[in-house]
């Protein structure tokens, strides 16, 4: 396994200036700390340290020369724990006249004791700052593997990915197709995730792609991929979202470029479509969904879920807060689609009101039962069973 | 979906036969044995006649030391609680793979875990590390009592009226199903219409007031109380942890008052201030409850570097290596603990540069702490090192401690946690500095001061094993946690399907029943230790050979604390005193001025326990009538002028000349 880890990490000497110092000693330091680790680990499927996509690879090595380097200080200080303790217990004659009870400073030793770790964290640090910067997951993957640089004219793969009560919803803007709970992208192309969520957060891992990214209701967060290897890899939800939360997981898979045509295909026959009415339902609550594939989708739709108005009649946030700002600047409005109706995706309790009367929830109110509502049924076959479940 | 019909009964508001969990067989049992054990205690107490001794002298009571053991006894009771979630826990994980669905649903699993985490940090931590430093503060700066004994007492009982409410969710509705820091908009109306997000605002909020406060008192007492001579670098190292500790409480908590009150403006009044769809935003709500929650764990950890400072020097018989570089170390990690909160949420799509920033500012933390490790090793080095409890604790802090910090610096390389974060390793990490860092520094902490307390050592043979018994289980819980992480396997999962995982959750649950001996070995050691009290007794108040104030007065110290107010001259006090050939005077005394116990405290958290209640339950009329209570409460206690009395000197003489008898029968 050490071996297979190190061999995929040939220095790198491509496309990043700024940080060849911390790779050339980095990959030195992350050699010593996989001989030193990796025994513990081998037998046992540790995905993060041996993922399958370039970013994520990229992760793994940090942390392994961010470890090397504590351990150039953590390692002593436990060795001179156990030796001091036991070499200066009480009743031991060899270092009896050693005690010196008014020893307590030492201008040399305080000065060493200081800078030591200040230097392991200036190199840590400047490692922290260029690795951050690389390793942004906003921004665009310009490498495919180690010296395997992206061509000029690579489109990346678009992925929407909207985190919904209990199930992932995948949008491909550029194949106009939806899956729910499995993903796929072809090996080496890069890949943009857009994600939000539709309720609450959630956070998008595949640890064996890249590091994870939070999805958040009405807003968007971004990540930058790319897989090397094929494969069938787990993804998840690492953010707990609530009570179907540890069954929020799908598949990635890692295709090549003809399986991928494929796969797009198969989800082009499956003669679903997913419109906002779908959508809606989709977004109630279940658990266990099995994977959907759908042939289309609503225009827009991922564009709508951030906006938070994908219920039909509802305002999109970005148009409110236009109104907003436009007022707030002293101009006037016509109130055409400016009404603050029917907002009860997510505010149940608003689809009565206008704009003027917001009204008080919660105090003394039985609050609104979020179960209610369209449910997924089993007209939706794939969906039945969790029918039962709600 | 319009407006919900009002449906809440004006007498009763939610609270309806159905919100007691008669269908949980296990929450039935468990009730059961606690109205059992309750029924035992209380027989008990009625049995040996103790409710009046108890509510005069220590419900009532305003002397800083009964109340720095009620805070301790109430973080270990809460231990119990804590550590029971967190055997639940480990079992479910450890049963739940494939088919089997273990045997927490997840709507019960996702309380415990909630449960668990706010529990031990708030109603375990918190309590034995303000108890320790209410017990141990005024001894070592030579004062008699806190800057405000009433506030002390009123502190502690609103931090008791928090874990009570937060107790009776066990049984009456349920807890919070959000994590321990409530996130919304998972803890929005919407997502938590229950009144599980009620209770952990209103145990938190009432809490958090006796924490506030407590958090001015020791500020007022450290800075204002200290005996003449006790320059600010002449004051023990403890004292200047739970100083910075205190700074820390004081400037963060009101930031999580202000968090929990904007959220339950959002539950009751239909705000929006962690929604996004009028203009509010839950990444506001995160940033503010780590602007409180990261300066908390320095508030934990600082007491507990303290306790470590005095162990080793005291027991290597030497002064501490590097007292200024000690004081200056803790100071500029008081600084830095507010300058590194979005490190707890690098994944939530902030930029590389912000991210950076506070990757790094967190590395530097790991300097004054190494700079911390490495003073206490060479207060080891040319020592004379005695392996009593509280150095075994130190040692084992020493080497655990650093793993803990060692992964914590990992997390804060930002790429490194975008992988890591909310997995187990994570997990490991904050156990790995909390029970090694904290834990064991309580642990250290009590056993050292248990006989300056209670008059008597602790057991030496149960605690031993109760120490192997914790460090042992600790790794054996803990580090498959590590593996796990780096496996993938994220936090707060109530099932797995990966069978491949199953053993190391196993090892991890076998670690967990470890400690639970270790926990029950420590109670056994207590237990033990009040029989063969006459054994053990310290009879010259300085049993280990100690070098601050606390050590030169009797074990326990007499209500006064000290006849005279000692004068200082040197950062350990006592050692330098007992050098010099100090002679404790036997004459001379006079009359000591001593504020009185009141059962104001008791009152006001009692009252407020049922505001709690009605207000998590909607029952608006008793929330009124309690609100109007505490405040003619706490207005008429303003009207007491009976605050003060005077120990006269001839009570004084007594008990000094006893001490003195004491003494001389030691030679």
């Amino acid at each position: 396994m050490s071996n297979v880890a190190l061999r995929r990490h040939p220095l790198d000497t491509g496309t990043m200036t700024p940080s060849s110092f911390s790779r050339t000693r980095g990959r030195l330091l992350a050699s010593l700390a996989a001989i030193g680790l990796l025994p513990l680990l081998s037998g046992c499927n540790a995905v993060v340290l041996s993922p399958s996509g370039d970013v994520a690879q990229q992760q793994r090595d940090l942390i392994l020369i961010a470890t090397a380097l504590m351990l150039l200080i953590i390692i002593p200080v436990m060795v001179l724990t156990v030796i001091f303790a036991r070499k200066y217990r009480a009743g031991n004659e060899a270092t009896e006249d050693e005690y010196d009870p008014d020893w307590d400073h030492s201008t040399g030793l305080e000065l060493l004791i200081w800078s030591a770790p200040l230097l392991i964290i200036i190199c840590l640090g400047a490692v922290t700052w260029t690795s951050t910067h690389r390793l942004d997951p906003y921004r665009p993957i310009e490498r495919l593997q180690p010296g395997r640089d992206v061509a000029k004219d690579a489109k990346p793969l678009d992925i929407q990915v909207v985190s919904l009560d209990w199930k992932w919803l995948f949008i491909y803007p550029e194949y106009g197709i939806a899956t729910v709970n499995e993903v796929a992208a072809p090996v080496d192309r890069p890949i943009t995730f857009h994600l939000t969520s539709s309720s609450v957060m959630n956070a998008f891992y595949v640890p064996a792609l890249a590091g994870m990214i939070y999805t958040m209701p009405s807003m968007e967060t971004k990540l930058n991929a790319v897989i090397n290897k094929p494969g069938d890899y787990e993804g998840m939800s690492a953010n707990f979202s609530g009570d179907g939360f540890s069954h929020m997981r799908f598949r990635f898979h890692g295709l090549s470029n003809e399986q991928f045509g494929q796969w797009i295909a198969s989800a082009k026959q499956s003669g679903r479509k997913l419109d906002r009415a779908d959508y809606m339902k989709l977004a109630q609550p279940s658990e266990d969904v099995p994977v959907i594939r759908f042939s289309g989708v609503a225009p827009d739709l991922y564009d709508k879920v951030v906006n938070n108005c994908v219920a039909p009649g509802s305002v999109c946030m970005r148009d409110m807060m236009a109104a907003d700002a436009a007022t707030a600047a002293g101009e006037k409005i016509d109130g055409k689609g400016m009404k603050m109706r029917g907002m009860d995706m997510t505010h149940p309790d608003h689809a009565d009101d206008t704009a003027s009367v917001l009204p008080l929830r919660g105090a003394g109110l039985t609050p609104p039962n979020r179960r209610e509502g369209p449910q997924m049924t089993a007209d939706n076959e794939p969906m039945a069973p969790v029918a039962d479940k709600l | 979906m319009s407006h919900a019909p009002l449906t809440v009964d004006p007498i009763f508001g939610r609270l309806t036969l159905h919100s007691l969990p008669f269908h949980e067989p296990i929450l039935v049992i468990t009730f059961i044995g606690v109205v059992l054990g309750g029924a035992a205690v209380l027989g008990a107490i009625t049995y040996f006649k103790w409710w009046g001794m108890l509510w005069r002298e220590w419900f009532t009571s305003i002397d800083h030391k009964r109340i720095g053991v009620m805070y301790i006894v109430l973080g270990l009771i809460m231990l119990l609680r804590g550590f029971a979630d967190a055997l639940m826990m480990r079992a479910q994980q450890a049963m739940a793979f494939g088919d089997n669905a273990g045997y927490l649903p997840p709507e019960h699993y996702n309380q415990i875990f909630t449960a668990h985490g706010v529990i031990m940090i708030f109603f375990v931590a918190m309590p034995l590390v303000t108890g320790l430093m209410n017990y141990v503060v005024p001894l070592q700066i030579g004062a008699r009592d806190v800057s405000f004994p009433f506030l002390n007492n009123f502190s502690f009982w609103m931090t008791a009226a928090g874990a009570v409410i937060t107790m009776i969710s066990l049984f009456i509705g349920e807890y919070a199903r959000t994590g321990w820091l409530a996130f919304p908009p998972l803890s929005g109306i919407n997502a938590s219409p229950g009144v599980g997000v009620d209770y952990y605002i209103w145990g938190l909020q009432i809490a958090g007031i006796g924490t506030l406060l407590s958090g001015v008192n020791l500020i007022a007492t450290i800075l204002k109380m200290r005996a003449p001579g006790m320059t600010m670098m002449k004051m023990p190292v403890f004292t200047w942890t739970s100083l910075a500790t205190n700074i820390l409480i004081v400037a963060s908590f009101p930031i999580l008052t202000v968090v929990l009150a904007l959220l339950s403006l959002d539950r009751y009044v239909g705000t929006e201030f962690f929604t996004n769809t009028l203009g509010g935003n839950p990444m506001m709500y995160v940033n503010m409850i780590w602007i409180w929650g990261h300066p908390e764990v320095y508030i934990l950890i600082l007491p507990a570097f303290g306790v470590f400072s005095e162990v080793v020097s005291t027991f290597s018989g030497k002064r501490l290596f590097g007292y200024s570089s000690m004081v200056y170390a803790t100071i500029v990690i008081a600084i830095l603990a507010y300058l590194v909160w979005l490190h707890h949420f690098f994944t939530m799509g902030s930029g590389a540069s912000v991210n950076s920033f506070f990757g790094i500012t967190t590395m530097i933390i790991s300097i004054p702490t190494g700079a911390k490790i490495f003073n206490w090793l060479f207060t080891m080095y040319r020592g004379r090192i005695r392996f009593e409890l509280p150095m075994m604790w130190t040692i084992a802090f020493m080497l655990t401690f650093v793993i803990g910090g060692m992964t914590g610096v990992l997390l804060a390389v930002p790429p490194a946690d975008f992988v890591l974060h909310n997995s187990l390793f994570l997990i490991a990490h904050f156990h790995n500095v909390i029970i090694g860092g904290v834990v064991f520094g309580m642990f250290a902490g009590i056993n050292y001061w248990w006989p300056k307390a209670m008059g008597f050592k602790l057991d030496e043979t149960w605690g031993k094993r109760s120490f192997w018994l914790w460090v042992i289980g600790f790794y054996f819980a803990f580090m498959p946690l590590y593996v796990l992480g780096l496996m993938g396997v994220t936090r707060r999962l109530q099932h797995f399907d990966d069978p491949s995982l199953q053993i190391w959750f196993i090892i991890a649950a076998f670690g967990a029943v470890l400690i639970a001996g270790g926990i029950a070995c420590m109670l056994i050691q207590i237990a033990v230790s009040i029989r063969d009290r006459k054994k053990n007794a310290d009879l010259t108040g300085d049993p280990w050979n100690g070098r601050t104030l606390e050590w030169s007065t009797s074990s326990p110290p007499p209500q006064y604390n000290f006849a005279f107010t000692p004068v200082v001259h040197d950062s350990e006090a006592w050692w330098d005193m007992k050098r010099s050939n100090y002679a404790r005077p036997i004459e001379g005394f006079q009359d000591i001025h001593m504020p009185r116990n009141t059962p104001t405290g008791i009152i006001l958290a009692g009252i407020s326990v049922a505001f709690g209640f009605a207000m998590v339950w909607h029952i608006w009329w008793l929330a009124a009538i309690t609100f109007v209570g505490m405040a003619v409460v706490a207005i008429g206690h303003t009207f007491n002028y009976d605050r003060d009395y005077y120990i006269p000197a001839r009570e004084v003489a007594e008990t000094e000349a006893a001490r003195t008898r004491m003494l001389t029968a030691q030679g």
